[in-house]
């Protein structure tokens, strides 16, 4: 591809992210009309993200490390499920969170069962739990990565100078945890950070409000344009300042490709560290999997009798999530090709910023001018285009250098170039990971619930837009029915990009 | 003339290599030197992947000296991926015709008998990695025949093979060199291909790529860089 081009869409998503922003700061102004409920949902913002990687990432430890080191039926496709929250709609997993540990829920029918007292899943708590439910398992494929990346040697060592489990967590395993652990917690501390739908759906209220969540309100609830633009303007700063010092004291290793050591790990083999990681694995294993099974199973029964509203929106959010693919695939090409550092950090703009910050930037723009629920399909394309380009960079980038470094040469002195080289060389190279990043984008554009929020009318819809309104009207039966079919859905096309790139590959 | 570098200078950071000469049309030329002398460097600056820092290279006093890889009269075998492992045999060969493979029937039917030159009829639908090293370096050698270029340079491409099988390599680049009238210019780690095959040979030591003299006269007579090189024989 010709430097211009990448260096024109390394300037498009300069644009798209600088325009909102500078919208934003002039609307804003001096944040003096900040009052003491949006500091109060800073604070929340700031602890909530501290609580929930520190959970997350702890207990992510000794998941990882029973992974690590035992091999039993099942293990690689407990490995995939650990992948599975990475492209679950954030709505999906609140009704099966609610599913089990809401008021009505599994575990508080059984707590019942024994006179106990409920647990309550709305505030802190709530948001919480979803944030560990989503990260943990995040946490626990980068960190067997960690472990995949001690030889198998320096096991085989320990071993023969007779370590026990202690000394081997003391010269192995400790040293490989203080150096990726920080990362894997500033990850989710970040990730955190911008939690808009979990608030949305478990928080609430003056002491459980995000700031992603308090610039909805300020827009929708109050429709005060000023008081929202103050917001995102802090919102900005803080993931800005979180992302740019994650940059410096980590690398941020994408979401993990879950590699772990191809044979066990041969050590720990006494019975009690034997069944001490069989609990380990049991309650993870439960708790990804037992909010997934509650919404098929809650859903089922309605899955056939849809209500139109319900479908229409999912065939809105299938065309959503098909253009968000082509834009972020096309412009994450276009920067991998560049395979220069400017062109890395301009995709990884989408972590810098949040999309309700974007999406508030952005109706500002196009308020004076258009009607913002006019637009607000093509706008959460973009929007959601432009969160995944990071990962799907991350996913390309490499495979694009990889591809150059062993063929270029050759294409080059054959004359190779345009959309011959495309054709002939790079498409069949890197149809693998073009897949895979497509089946990520489609996913991860198809489950959001963001700025959707921002734009839409009571009209139009997207399917995670639906499940929610059909949430907040109690019709908790159609809310299952429509979740199931989202999730289906989103791992369907998950599932269909990955298989169209590995197919005869 | 043929192939000349006139004054040319390469600089990689602190790598310095120069060079001045001209060979004459159809020679056969080999290159050699100590590893890290820069041979490779050599052959990739006549090749188009990278510039001279100063002077000029000219083929048939045409300055090509900014000309891209592909408009330069250069087929160029590098030590490893000459071929694309996810083309077939006759897509590998036929990219020589065209790189965006739009063949003519006349085109086809090139690509079939260089294919049959070489000794791989019946494997066109092939995959390289199904076939032996022997035959992918065959895949190879048809493809530089249908490219049809007026200088051939192999920068050690049969190193992975046997000696018998790297002889019977460079025997066929030797027969479709002279069937094309083409010049072949190639880096060789070994003496003895270089005598066996070479008319000529250009050392590169010391920064210096030397001009190419008479094989059997140098041997004959060693200069210092080439008898450290070769060491006591």
């Amino acid at each position: 591809m010709k430097p211009m081009t990448s260096a024109a869409v390394a300037a498009l998503v300069c644009l798209l992210v600088l325009a909102p922003i500078t919208a934003v700061m002039a609307q804003a102004g001096w944040p003096e009309r900040l009052g003491g409920a949006d500091w109060e949902a800073l604070r929340f913002t700031l602890f909530q993200a501290v609580l929930s990687a520190l959970l997350s990432g702890v207990l992510a430890v000794p998941v990882a490390r029973a992974l690590a080191r035992r091999r039993f039926w099942g293990h690689g496709a407990l490995v995939l499920l650990m992948g599975a929250p990475f492209i679950l709609p954030v709505i999906v997993a609140v009704l099966g969170l609610l599913a089990v540990f809401g008021r009505a829920g599994v575990l508080n029918t059984a707590l019942g069962a024994m006179d106990l007292p409920p647990v309550q899943v709305y505030g802190l708590h709530g948001v919480v739990l979803a944030h560990v439910f989503f990260n943990l398992p995040l946490a626990t494929r980068l960190l067997l990565q960690g472990w995949g990346a001690i030889p198998a040697e320096r096991f085989k060592l320990a071993e023969a100078l007779g370590m026990r489990p202690r000394d081997v967590l003391r010269f192995l395993e400790w040293p490989m945890l203080k150096e990726r652990l920080p990362g894997v917690l500033l990850v989710i501390f970040l990730i955190c950070l911008s939690s808009f739908a979990v608030a949305l759906t478990l928080g609430g209220g003056p002491r459980a409000t995000t700031l992603e969540l308090a610039i909805y309100q300020a827009f929708r609830l109050e429709f005060d344009l000023g008081r929202a633009a103050g917001l995102a303007l802090v919102q900005l700063v803080l993931v800005l300042g979180a992302g740019l010092f994650a940059l410096r004291v980590a690398s941020v290793s994408g979401f993990g490709a879950g590699l772990s050591p191809g044979r066990p790990l041969p050590w720990a083999q006494s019975p009690w560290l034997r069944l001490q990681d069989a609990a380990v694995l049991t309650l993870s294993a439960s708790f990804v999997a037992a909010p997934l099974a509650m919404v098929v199973w809650r859903g089922l029964p309605r899955i056939l009798a849809l209500p139109d509203v319900v479908l229409s929106a999912a065939g809105a959010s299938l065309v959503l999530a098909l253009a968000s693919t082509v834009l972020c695939l096309a412009a994450a090409f276009a920067l991998a090709s560049a395979r220069r550092g400017w062109a890395e950090m301009t995709g990884l703009l989408g972590l810098a910023i949040s999309p309700l910050v974007l999406g508030t930037g952005l109706f500002l723009l196009i308020n004076p001018y258009y009607n913002p629920a006019a637009l607000a399909l093509p706008v959460t394309a973009l929007v959601n285009a432009l969160m995944a380009l990071p990962f799907a960079l991350r996913v390309l980038a490499p495979e694009y250098a990889r591809v150059e470094r062993d063929y270029g040469a050759l294409a080059d002195s054959l004359g190779m170039r345009g959309l011959a080289r495309f054709r002939l060389l790079l498409w069949p190279q890197m149809r693998v990971s073009l897949g895979f990043a497509a089946g990520l984008t489609a996913a991860l554009s198809m489950g959001d619930l963001g700025v959707i929020t921002l734009f839409a009318d009571a009209e139009q819809a997207t399917l995670p837009l639906q499940v929610y309104r059909l949430m907040g009207a109690y019709r908790m039966d159609d809310a299952a029915g429509a979740a199931l079919l989202l999730l289906g859905l989103s791992f369907a096309l998950f599932a269909l990009f990955d298989w169209g790139g590995r197919r005869g590959a | 003339m043929g192939l000349e570098l006139d004054n040319i200078t390469i600089r990689q950071g602190a790598f310095e290599l120069r060079a001045n000469w001209q060979i004459a049309p159809q020679s056969r030329v080999a290159i050699i030197g100590p590893s890290g002398a820069g041979k490779s460097t050599l052959l990739a600056a006549i090749a188009g992947f990278l510039e001279p820092a100063e002077g000029r290279i000219l083929w048939r006093e045409n300055d090509i000296t900014k000309a891209p890889p592909s408009a330069r009269p250069v087929a160029m075998l590098f030590q490893d991926g000459n071929l694309f492992p996810h083309l077939t045999v006759w897509q590998n060969a036929a990219l020589g015709v065209h790189p965006g493979l739009k063949l003519t029937a006349q085109n086809k039917d090139d690509v079939a008998s260089a294919l049959a030159r070489v000794g791989l009829a019946g494997y066109e639908q092939r995959k390289p990695s199904e076939l032996s090293g022997g035959q992918q370096s065959r895949i190879a050698l048809a493809r530089v025949l249908l490219q049809d270029k007026a200088l051939i340079l192999l920068d050690e491409p049969f190193a992975a093979l046997g000696p018998a099988l790297k002889g019977e390599m460079l025997e066929l680049v030797g027969e479709i060199a002279a069937e094309r009238s083409a010049t072949v210019l190639m880096v060789s780690h070994d003496p003895r291909d270089a005598e066996s095959i070479a008319d000529e040979i250009i050392l590169v030591a010391d920064g210096q790529a030397q001009p190419p003299r008479k094989t059997a006269e140098l041997f004959a007579n060693p200069p210092a860089a080439l008898k450290a090189y070769l060491g006591t024989r």
